[in-house]
């Protein structure tokens, strides 16, 4: 790469540094990292069934609106919120549950803080790492310009902290075959997810400003003492909002993954239920 | 005693280039320590700013092997036996001489900033406030204004946009001054247009570099990014404002 030096000697122009540590290190992974998750969610969200093996429904389906009845490996009519699949639905689309849902956590990651910034460094190069040179361009505008919608985070973390009951409804029910409790991986694997979709979400920025953070004055009443010891709380788990992000990312799509082979039959779900 | 080879960039506004040096180092040592060697037994008119020797003052501030640093902080012994050290003066600022870089830039942004507004005394004359709320504050006030963070920051590094962008040094001065219980002066309006908290995309370098390990990005500029979307972009809140007044704030 060509490097112009200037007064300072630093070099200039994409990815131009003088760091002689590996800053690419974390930029690759997390380019990996996201380009892997993508792919996946996008081949599952365009399959039409295995989504469901009693009692487990992966959490890419769920809530589940509508199902088509009889395709393989879907769950059974009573699921479904709204009811059979729609005859509006284009036939040339697969009827695959998660293309109605999905858009909804997507988006949640798509604005979140963290991911805004692991997304910026390793797709956009604004910067690729830390005094290494970013992508030049005639007029940086940050998120002025065309992400100016970033500021509407805190709205997807609405719609996500209704997705977080229906994954705690989920996984209760996880525990259930025919009204017989038991434990199975998949009740687990589900368990986790829920978990760790809550560590993550409950450390969003937005939230933690919602909850106490837009205080200026934490003591001057019982409410704002109150929201004192909430935002404190979520400081905790926004301490590791990065690492919660990246643990509930690939645990949705594994219990997704472990949920449709299970389905398909690949892999045997050990149970309590036999 | 085990030689060290450094490469020093000398020179001023008009040019200049890297400069050899060979250097005996003694155990201890810190790269600011080793500059001063270089400047006691070969180099006598190499210039380099410093104060405190103790990670104080920020006067120290340079890039070595590239990387935003304070001179007296950054030991001999975190380097290869034979890494040849490259120390250059910052990016984002106009070389004066050799590492010394002209940083006013910084401190006429920071005269822009509306300062401290006292909220009128309590009813028993005194001005009161609980040290839950000014944790958030105290920890802005560890700035040592050593200007790494300006000098990462890639919006003014990169893209130079000192136009537009205060920088995250200032971003949590104005967020210190935000949260102040005490504080009744409202800076959102200029936080967002003057000081351009929209130019920040929360890549986190700032946070990265900072010598006193203050959480630039997650408790100062992230915050006040939030309090933009509050009075700005959030149609409930600014709904809510039309219906309720101010009361629609919280
Ligand atoms: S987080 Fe914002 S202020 Fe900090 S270095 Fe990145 S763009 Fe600059
Ligand atoms: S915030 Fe940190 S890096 Fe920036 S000037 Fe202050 S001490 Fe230096
Ligand atoms: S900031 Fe990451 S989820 Fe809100
Ligand atoms: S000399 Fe004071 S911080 Fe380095």
């Amino acid at each position: 790469m060509e490097q112009t030096i200037r007064v300072g000697g630093h070099a200039r122009g994409l990815a131009a540094t003088g760091r002689t540590d590996r800053w690419w290190v974390g930029t690759l992974l997390t380019l990996l990292g996201l380009t892997g998750f993508v792919a996946y969610a996008t081949w599952a969200a365009f399959q039409p069934g295995h989504f469901f093996h009693d009692p487990y429904i992966s959490p890419f389906s769920s809530p589940l609106l509508f199902v088509r009845p009889g395709a393989a490996g879907a769950a059974p009519l009573q699921h479904a919120w709204f009811g059979a699949w729609p005859s509006w639905w284009p036939s040339w689309l697969p009827a695959s549950p998660s293309l109605l849902i999905l858009i909804f956590p997507l988006s949640f990651r798509l604005t979140c803080y963290y991911f805004r910034k692991a997304y910026y460094r390793a797709y956009a190069a604004s910067p690729p790492g830390c005094a290494v040179g970013a992508l030049p361009r005639s007029e940086y505008r940050g998120e002025t310009g065309l992400l100016i919608f970033q500021n509407l985070h805190r709205y997807a973390l609405y719609f996500i902290l209704v997705f977080m009951v229906v994954h705690y409804y989920d996984t209760f029910w996880a525990f259930f075959r025919d009204g017989v409790f038991g434990v199975g991986v998949g009740s687990i694997v589900l368990t986790i997810d829920a978990a760790l979709l809550t560590l993550y979400v409950f450390g969003c920025h937005s939230w933690r400003h919602l909850l106490g953070g837009k205080l200026d004055c934490f003591s001057c009443d019982a409410s704002s003492r109150l929201r004192h010891g909430a935002w404190r709380k979520a400081s905790i788990l926004n301490a590791s909002h990065g690492l919660f992000g990246w643990l509930s990312l690939f645990w949705v799509a594994f219990s997704d993954y472990y949920v449709r082979m299970v389905s398909m039959g690949r892999i045997h779900d050990f149970s309590t239920w036999g | 005693m085990p030689e060290r080879r450094f490469r020093v960039w000398r020179g001023d506004a008009r040019g200049g280039g890297f400069q050899e040096y060979a250097v005996e180092v003694d155990p201890g040592m810190v790269v600011l320590d080793v500059i001063h060697r270089i400047q006691a037994r070969q180099a006598n008119d190499l210039a380099v700013r410093w104060n405190c020797k103790a990670g104080k003052c920020g006067s120290c501030s340079m890039e070595i092997n590239g990387r935003p640093r304070l001179g007296c902080m950054t030991r001999m012994n975190m380097f290869g036996a034979d890494e040849v050290i490259t120390v250059q003066p910052l990016k984002t600022f106009p070389v004066v001489k050799d590492l010394v870089t002209d940083v006013a830039w910084n401190y006429e942004r920071n005269k822009r900033i509306p300062p401290f507004k006292p909220r009128p005394r309590g009813a028993d004359g005194q001005h009161r406030m609980m040290q839950n709320d000014v944790d958030r504050v105290q920890e802005f006030r560890k700035c040592i204004e050593c200007f790494l963070c300006q000098d990462v920051c890639h919006v003014l590094r990169d893209h130079d946009r000192k136009d537009a962008f205060v920088g995250p040094r200032f971003m949590i001065r104005l967020a210190s001054l935000e949260m102040h219980p005490l504080d009744a002066a409202d800076r959102i309006p200029a936080v967002r247009a003057e000081f351009g908290s929209g130019l920040c995309n929360i890549t986190r370098c700032c946070t990265e570099v900072c010598p006193e390990h203050i959480g630039i990005t997650d408790n100062g500029i992230i915050p006040l990014k939030e309090r933009v979307v509050d009075r700005y972009y959030d149609p409930i809140q600014w709904l809510a404002r039309r219906i309720f007044g101010r009361g629609g704030e919280h």
